[in-house]
């Protein structure tokens, strides 16, 4: 830092500069800031001034720890893997490509009946969709309906971009490789009756809304959305366009809200994605009452081949969100060792106390 | 050298006086800045860095964003710049419009012009206290004598006027000058910076040169005083004139602890390199792994084709430097700027850092070396002016062998001490009248002046205010009146009147001085000498002088009458002095005043006397003699206001003390003028000296004479006045035959030991001699003189040859003592720094004795200690006796190695075991040196013995070096000891040493600013070092330590989350953490905190500080900031990151999130952490420091909502709408930032408070201290004093012990003692009586010997009957070591390195312990009175401590 003018006015300061400064004196301001005198709470960290902390720390987090622990246990969740690994696994004989599409049905048993809503999430495991070529590889003005995106989309997209010199809709990696299997779920209401009750499993209202309203939208201009993507093609591992990915018009497209919810690229390589929602119908029964139940699988998504995995997840959720035992035991544990922490310190300042103590009796 | 021709302002345009000192213009701004800023490595790495993420393979940012930090570094410095540029620019522009006159050759008279339009061979007209534009040669002066008066305090900062001379051929002019009549041509040399000197000569048209030297040149930036007009031609203008040229700004240093960081900026480097390598092999591997596998997640290439996995491994390696550049920290250098500019900012504010009494406080020249103030180890010091005020009082004086030892002086002075320390009252109260009578005059003399004098003009107002208030506080600095009015001896007054008598008698006769006897003779030699041979510049008040004006009308009676009538007013007079004390202020001049005045003083011996000599003063003037000053001298003289109206302003204060000391015994200077001096006398009346020559002071040759003939006897004389030292040698042989010569000896010999006593009084000597020239030799002389004095080209080589023909066979006349006295408070603040820890050198060009003795009054040296003297004459007899040295000095190491191998243990963990060991650890060592012996300790082949052996001892003293020697002493500490050394001097001969050290600091003091320009650090007075380096040393070093410490913390804590998720991103260099938040966290969201902390944090307070010296060692050892707290931090860095990261991987294992909604909660997560590992480093919590976390949080918070709420498609591709506006609904985000990071935080405070309990460094023991005195009743101060001074020798000792490895070989050679060393008094019978401090402590010593180490021995220290026995066994060992020694020295002497000084010296300090054992006494029956109470304190803690470990 050049403070190159004091110097100079030592050397070529007169009359302009000296009088002013020899007007007044060049006492400093006996201020408390400019004497560093400001007040101010100086804490001195010994066993005796900081096991408070402990104590309180500890206090405050096994309670929440507990609380948390108690809510997610009462979370129902059942998991179950389709990817058809197993040779005893029905979804096996989906592994070989050249069965399409390939259909399987898996058992299961829920031992207890779920309450409340129940939602129904895909999990796939070993999947990086956290990649940075993969995360970078979509055009967000594109799937904002933005009409000159659509047909030109960004240079993010290779090679993911044009297909035989059309422009791909939605384009990039990660609308290519969406999640395209369906799930459908029986309920086997009694042995007797061999045709089981198929649970209504709710499409919408699992995307964000902010998604779904403002960062998806379908390409302006009237006429069918077939039309508005006029100009496209699907990408190349779409069994179908974009237009064709639901019949509702307010699921479709852009805003299908399965589609929303594949492009919101997930952190970590396991990780599950909302499918769909098991809204509870009425106050009297559960909404997935203790029986069996038939998962129906078209199974499309190849994730053998790089040794991923593929679940089925139902769960309750409560007020913070799906089972997660976690953080509940992380709060017992951080708030129990500082607790033990806070006790060592204790019986520390305990003896280091009286030693000081005689000390200072000694000393004044 | 340049030519200037006659035709002068016609010339082709020369250079002109316009300043210009900014750097850039419009146009240059933008590039020439940029140059600038990538001088800066870093600047240059995070632009490459930026650019790198062009590349589209590699790119991890938007481009545009990665370049925005790097932007906003170089903007803001950028700004800086330019607003310094600009402030620049104004103070240019109104420099430039200055007006003044210039002579037009159209015109023909002199026009106004603005400073910026003169140019080189201009003709400028400066009246009286006009600054000067530029560098101009003097061609006319309205001064009576071609003189002119210049003040360069802008230049230099000495006040004192300087007489610059009209070139010769000028001065002779009668009429007005007139510009177009010069026709001379000017050769000159090249501009130079070189203020003291000026070559050059100037050619008349008639043929003749004449050279011209520095007292034809005013200086650009200086003032005209005492002149009413000057005429002088431009010779260098604007940027070539010697102020500008000498204008380098502000120095730049690299501090130690920058450069410790930027050694850790480089580990970081290679961290930084490492973990990319790590992430490219991994990235490899998986490339490899998921390539061939069809992998839905696998982007290709935009041709389809995938990458090999080593060029996917070679991208992501460079896409992992940009992402992880944050290690490198970008705001790093710029914080650190920020901080040490707040840092110098509070310096410059203390308010104890200002001197009232010159209205100066701390100046911070340097801006980046603050914390350097903190980790001093060595303090070189100067110690005429800087130890000492350089304010020269004549004390005694010996005269052709008879010494006059000024008793009554000597009582003055001692009073004006008592003054000093005492009430007000004093002066009012006092008995004796020259003690009323000296005070109340000088007072009313000093208004006077000040009012007077056109000097104080422009400090009048609030200055003379502070002056008042300054002297009201009885701080005696400024005032000068114990310099100026000085006690005469009785017997030398009477002396003195005698040959006034005889002379005025016999003055008609052809040899007067021939009528008295050769002592009569010499004394009154001896008073022309001291009154002649000086260049005191006598000012009155009554100017400038005028040519119109006749001199003896300026001195009429009546004009001075009124004068006096004027200036004594009762109202003036009462206002100040405020006694009646005042009224006698006429007195010391010891001239017979009115009667009114004579009466009040009758009870004084020698006024009386004085008066009765006075008596006959006008029947002898009106004799009439045939000089100049003959007719109009008797009238004036007896005038009482004459000579006070006299003020003396002189180079150097012994000058100024000398002419003082001859007035006072009517000896008075009374003019002084380029060709003669007049000396007026009481009965010889004025006598006129005319002046042939005066070969000014040097420091090489110690000494400056005057040749003048001498009026009375016609003779040519010289008068010689220079160091002891040097006149001695020059004195002319005299043979021991005939009894005159004998008697010469006789004289010189006693003359000699007078001397010695004088210094060992730390008196500072000078001798002073006469020669007598006959005609042909001085025609001899002057020949060689005039041709070296018109010599171009080696002039200073030939003229100090010349001198030396001149000055030698030289009759000795006598010597003076002349006292400089202590500063305040320096013993205190030497005693301060000691305990710091810091070890004091002194360097001074002062004889040894006067060198020692002010260093025992400074306390820098003990009675108590061992001093060992070292002067040889030969580069082989020092080679011996520093080995004998050496060997003597290891013979005392073994008591310190047990000692050794516990303290590393125990200093290491809790320095505080130490306190309860010896509180004095026996007689340490000093060295003291000769400026000889020096020059042979300092070759190569002894440097490293010398080196050793001063490292063991307490204190060294280096006397009769030069200033080079100074600067070498400096540089081999520097660069072999590896210790931070700091310089402190006021003189020009301190220059080299303060800019040789890591520290230099000037004392703005009495010799000038040239120190001071040098200096990195400008304090008014030596006692503001203790609160500079204790106090804000310690400070800035600690502030900046921890901040930097924090800072690798951050970065590393930071980039360690980044690096983590690689594990779960396949290597891919992708980030969790949104860009926006990854560049600009740093810079925005967590700088604020840091930057107050940086700025404000105090870990002690500045009381406890300075009342325990001792915790200024934190900064000597670095610890602080050493690799391993470095290291410690980067563990816990990376400790924090892993629960950082790791806390929300498990909470959000396998669910829904997605990689911005996981990744901004641990944005959040790492900017509190953040916050709390502050909180945990934060001693001082001020509202700022709450206001700086408060507005990060909050900044964060606000930017991350509008940030996410901006825009939906933008930033791609995190996009991340409506993210935080979600995860703010979401209870687990709060609940994943309460427990990450306290759960991050539990281990650092745990084992902060764990060590804060268990293992306290001092600076926490400090703290506590301070807590626990803040809240109980007791004074902090009789706490500290008792409790913890005695823990600081011991540490010393083992941490001398640890630095000499090679003490226990020498264990055997302990009684071979070299008999230069003496035993220190705490070993004479009489300190054995009863126990002293240092008697205890050898005993404790002792048993910390037989003792397993560790084991604490302060109890019995404590109960101490037992030692007792030890004490006396040991007394009687060492007791029969100095006498053995003392005996052996004969043998020795044959080595032929043993000089006469180290014999005298040592007998002296013989002398002296009988007189020190009285001290110790003195001190123990203090000791005694009140029982060592702290010890059980500290050894109480020790003791539980200890059971901790």
């Amino acid at each position: 830092m050049a403070m190159n003018c004091n110097a100079k006015d030592e050397v070529d300061g007169g009359p302009p500069c000296a009088p002013g400064g020899a007007a007044k004196t060049r006492r400093p301001d006996n201020t408390a800031f400019k004497q560093q005198r400001l007040p101010a709470w100086q804490p001195i960290l010994t066993a005796g001034t900081v096991l408070p902390t402990f104590f309180i720390v500890g206090l405050i987090f096994i309670p929440i720890g507990i609380g948390i622990f108690v809510t997610s246990n009462n979370i129902r969740e059942i998991e179950i893997d389709y990817t058809g690994t197993e040779p005893s696994s029905p979804c096996n004989k989906c592994l070989s490509l050249n069965v399409t599409p390939c259909f399987c049905t898996i058992n299961f048993t829920l031992e207890t009946a779920f309450e409340g809503n129940v939602f129904m999430y895909y999990g796939l495991s070993n999947f990086y969709q956290n990649h940075r070529r993969y995360v970078k590889s979509r055009d967000d003005s594109q799937l904002n309906g933005d009409s000159s995106a659509l047909l030109n989309p960004s240079k993010e997209c290779e090679p993911y971009r044009r297909n035989e010199d059309l422009p791909i809709a939605p384009c990039g990696a990660i609308a290519n490789s969406m999640f395209n299997d369906t799930l459908e779920l029986f309920l086997v209401s009694n042995e007797s009756d061999p045709t089981p009750t198929p649970i209504v499993l709710k499409k919408k209202g699992i995307a964000w809304w902010t998604d779904k309203h403002v960062k998806f939208r379908n390409p302006p201009g009237g006429g069918t959305l077939e039309e508005r993507f006029k100009g496209t093609t699907k990408p190349v591992n779409w069994l179908k366009p974009v237009y064709a990915l639901d019949l509702d018009e307010d699921n479709n497209g852009f805003i299908n809200e399965d589609f929303i919810v594949w492009m919101r690229t997930a952190a970590l390589p396991t990780f599950r994605k909302l499918y769909r929602l098991i809204e509870r119908t009425n106050d009297l029964h559960p909404t997935l009452p203790a029986g069996q139940y038939y998962l129906n699988i078209t199974y499309n998504y190849p994730v053998h081949s790089f040794d991923g995995r593929k679940r089925m997840i139902l769960s309750t959720i409560s007020w913070m969100g799906g089972k997660n035992p976690f953080l509940g035991i992380a709060y017992i544990t951080v708030g129990s060792i500082s607790f033990l922490l806070g006790v060592v310190l204790l019986v520390i300042n305990h003896k280091y106390r009286n030693s000081s103590n005689t000390a200072d009796t000694m000393a004044f | 050298g340049a030519r200037l021709g006659p035709q002068g302002g016609c010339a082709p345009p020369a250079a002109d006086n316009r300043l210009k000192t900014t750097k850039y213009t419009l146009l240059s701004f933008v590039p020439k800045n940029l140059f600038e800023q990538f001088h800066r490595l870093a600047n240059v790495y995070f632009v490459l860095i930026a650019l790198l993420n062009f590349a589209p393979a590699v790119s991890a940012f938007q481009p545009g964003l990665a370049l925005a930090p790097v932007l906003f570094i170089l903007a803001v410095t950028a700004l800086k710049d330019l607003w310094e540029d600009y402030s620049r620019r104004r103070s240019d522009l109104a420099i430039n419009h200055r007006g003044c006159l210039v002579f037009s050759r159209e015109e023909k008279k002199y026009v106004h012009r603005f400073w910026k339009e003169i140019h080189v061979g201009d003709f400028v007209h400066l009246r009286c206290n006009e600054i000067i534009p530029a560098d101009i040669l003097l061609l006319s002066s309205s001064d009576p004598d071609g003189l002119c008066h210049i003040e360069t305090a802008n230049l230099d900062g000495e006040t004192n006027l300087k007489r610059r001379q009209v070139v010769r051929g000028f001065s002779e002019l009668v009429s007005e000058f007139n510009p177009l009549t010069f026709t001379s041509v000017i050769e000159c040399e090249k501009p130079n910076n070189d203020l003291s000197r000026f070559r050059g000569c100037i050619i008349h048209s008639s043929g003749q040169r004449a050279g011209l030297h520095k007292e034809n040149l005013l200086l650009r930036g200086c003032t005209i005083r005492n002149t009413e007009a000057v005429v002088g031609i431009v010779i260098y203008a604007g940027h070539e004139t010697k102020a500008l040229l000498n204008n380098s700004g502000p120095r730049y240093k690299r501090s130690q602890l920058e450069r410790q960081m930027n050694c850790d900026v480089l580990w970081c480097v290679l961290l930084l390199i490492c973990m990319s390598l790590f992430s490219a092999v991994g990235h490899g591997l998986w490339v490899r792994r998921y390539q061939e596998k069809k992998a839905l997640f696998d982007v290709p290439e935009s041709d389809g084709s995938s990458l090999s996995p080593v060029t996917a491994a070679v991208y992501s390696f460079l896409t992992m430097i940009i992402v992880l550049q944050v290690l490198i920290p970008i705001s790093l250098y710029v914080s650190i700027e920020i901080v040490k500019v707040c840092q110098v900012y509070f310096i410059n504010q203390d308010i104890d850092l200002y001197d009232e009494e010159t209205d100066s406080q701390l100046q911070c020249r340097a801006l980046n070396i603050t914390e350097d103030l903190g980790q001093i180890q060595y303090i070189f010091s100067d110690k005429t002016g800087t130890l000492t005020e350089n304010k020269m009082v004549f004390r005694r004086c010996t005269v052709s062998g008879v010494e006059y030892s000024h008793d009554a002086n000597a009582q003055r002075l001692a009073r004006y001490q008592e003054a000093d320390s005492e009430e007000e009252e004093v002066v009012p109260k006092g008995g004796s009248w020259s003690q009323r009578g000296s005070i109340g005059s000088h007072q009313s003399v000093r208004i006077v002046h000040r009012t007077q004098s056109t000097k104080s003009q422009r400090r009048s107002g609030s200055r003379a205010e502070a002056k008042r208030a300054s002297m009201l506080s009885r701080h005696t600095a400024f005032s000068s009146p114990m310099e100026k009015d000085i006690t005469p001896d009785p017997k030398l007054l009477e002396k003195v009147s005698e040959c006034d008598r005889c002379l005025a008698l016999s003055r008609h006769q052809e040899q007067p001085l021939a009528h008295l006897s050769p002592e009569l003779s010499d004394v009154f030699d001896f008073f022309i000498a001291l009154t002649v041979c000086n260049a005191v510049v006598v000012t009155s008040p009554d100017q400038p002088r005028q040519k119109v004006r006749v001199r003896f009308e300026l001195k009429s009676p009546v004009k001075t009458i009124e004068d006096f009538l004027r200036r004594f007013t009762p109202s003036r007079l009462t206002s100040v002095c405020s006694s009646t004390g005042g009224l006698a202020a006429s007195k010391p001049s010891h001239k017979s005043g009115p009667s009114f005045l004579s009466s009040l003083s009758s009870d004084s011996v020698f006024l009386k006397l004085e008066e009765r000599l006075s008596q006959p003063t006008p029947s002898i003037a009106s004799n009439g003699y045939s000089s100049q000053a003959e007719s109009w001298a008797p009238e004036q003289k007896p005038e009482p206001g004459q000579e006070r109206e006299l003020r003396y302003e002189a180079e150097s204060p012994d000058e100024a003390a000398l002419v003082y000391a001859a007035r006072a015994y009517s000896c008075a200077l009374v003019d002084r003028l380029p060709d003669q001096v007049s000396v007026e006398l009481p009965h010889l009346g004025r006598l006129t000296f005319e002046l042939l020559h005066t070969l000014g002071f040097d420091s090489i040759r110690k000494r400056m004479s005057v040749v003048i003939r001498h009026p009375l006897t016609d003779e040519i004389n010289v008068y010689t006045k220079g160091a002891d030292s040097v006149v001695m040698d020059l004195l002319l042989p005299c043979s021991s035959e005939e009894a005159r010569g004998r008697h010469q000896k006789k004289i010189r010999s006693k003359t000699q030991s007078f001397l010695n006593l004088y210094a060992m009084e730390g008196l500072r000597t000078l001798c002073i001699a006469k020669r007598v020239l006959s005609k042909e030799e001085y025609a001899c002389w002057l020949q060689g003189h005039l041709e070296a004095e018109s010599s171009l080209d080696n002039r200073e080589e030939l003229l100090f040859q010349s001198a030396l023909r001149l000055e030698t066979n030289l009759h000795l006349l006598g010597a003076t003592g002349i006292e400089d006295r202590l500063q305040d408070g320096v013993p205190e603040t030497i005693s301060k720094l000691r305990q710091a820890g810091l070890q004091i050198w002194v360097l001074t060009g002062d004889k040894q004795e006067t060198a020692v003795n002010i260093a025992h009054a400074c306390k820098l040296l003990d009675h108590d200690e061992e001093i060992i003297t070292l002067n040889a004459e030969s580069p082989e007899a020092c080679a011996a006796l520093l080995e004998q040295c050496l060997q003597y000095a290891q013979s005392r190491a073994p008591h310190s190695t047990p000692e050794k191998t516990e303290g590393n243990v125990s200093v290491g963990l809790f320095p505080l075991c130490s306190a309860s060991k010896s509180p004095v650890s026996g007689p340490s060592l000093s060295l003291v040196i000769d400026g000889r012996s020096l020059a042979y300790a300092l070759e190569k082949n002894l440097e490293d013995k010398f080196l050793f052996l001063a490292k063991q001892c307490r204190s060294v003293l280096c006397c009769r070096s030069t200033p080079l020697q100074k600067s070498m002493v400096v540089k081999l500490v520097r660069s072999k000891l590896k210790a931070m050394t700091l310089a402190i001097g006021d003189g020009a001969n301190d220059v080299s040493m303060i800019q040789v050290a890591d520290v230099g600091v000037g004392i703005s003091g009495q010799e000038g600013m040239q120190a001071v320009m040098a200096s990195d650090f400008a304090v008014p007075k030596f006692r503001y070092l203790e609160r500079l380096l204790i106090v804000h040393g310690h400070w800035c070093y600690s502030r900046l330590a921890n901040m930097v410490l924090y800072f690798f913390y951050k970065n590393t804590m930071f980039v360690g989350l980044l690096f983590w998720f690689q594990f779960y991103c396949g290597f891919s260099a992708s980030a969790m953490i949104d860009q926006w938040y990854l560049i600009f966290f740093n810079l925005l969201f967590s700088s604020l905190p840091q930057l107050v902390t940086g700025v404000l944090d105090k870990d002690v307070s500045a009381d406890v500080l300075l009342l325990e010296p001792q915790l200024y060692k934190s900064g000597q050892k670095m610890e602080e900031y050493r690799p391993r707290a470095f290291w410690l931090n980067m563990v816990d860095a990376a400790f924090q990151s892993l629960i950082c990261f790791f806390i929300p991987y498990l909470a959000y294992y396998d669910s829904d999130v997605d990689v911005f909604t996981w990744g901004t909660p641990i944005t959040a997560i790492a900017l509190l952490t953040f916050l709390l590992h502050l909180g945990i480093e934060t001693k001082t919590w001020t509202w700022l420091n709450w206001m700086a976390c408060g507005f990060s949080i909050l900044l964060f918070l606000v930017v991350a909502l509008i940030y996410n709420s901006a825009c939906s498609t933008c930033y791609p591709p995190s996009n991340p709408y409506w993210t935080m506006q979600t995860l703010l609904g979401d209870p687990v985000f709060y609940l994943i930032c309460l427990v990450t990071p306290v759960t991050a935080l539990l281990p650092r405070l745990f084992f902060k408070a764990l060590q804060g309990s268990l293992f306290p460094t001092q600076l926490q023991l400090g703290r506590q201290l301070a807590k626990k005195c803040h809240k109980s009743p007791k004074t902090p101060k009789d706490t500290f004093a008792q409790g913890h001074l005695p823990r600081e020798p011991k540490t010393e000792l083992s941490r001398g012990s640890t630095g000499n490895p090679s003490e226990s070989p020498s264990r055997d050679c302990a009684l071979h003692t070299s008999p230069h060393m003496q035993q220190p008094p705490a070993c004479s019978p009489k300190a054995s009586g009863e126990p002293s401090a240092v008697d205890t402590s050898m005993p404790l010593r002792e048993n910390n010997l037989l003792e397993s180490p560790g084991s604490s021995t302060a109890g019995e220290a404590v109960s101490g009957e037992c030692p007792r026995d030890h004490q006396r066994k040991r007394l009687g060992t060492s007791q029969a070591v100095p006498l053995s020694s003392l005996f052996s020295l004969p043998n020795l002497s044959s080595l032929g390195c043993v000089s006469s000084l180290s014999l005298v010296s040592g007998l002296g300090s013989v002398l002296r312990f009988s007189r020190s054992s009285l001290h110790v006494d003195k001190r123990d029956s203090e000791f005694l009175s009140n029982p060592p109470q702290p010890e059980p304190d500290l050894s109480g803690l020790q003791r539980q401590t200890a059971e901790y470990l």
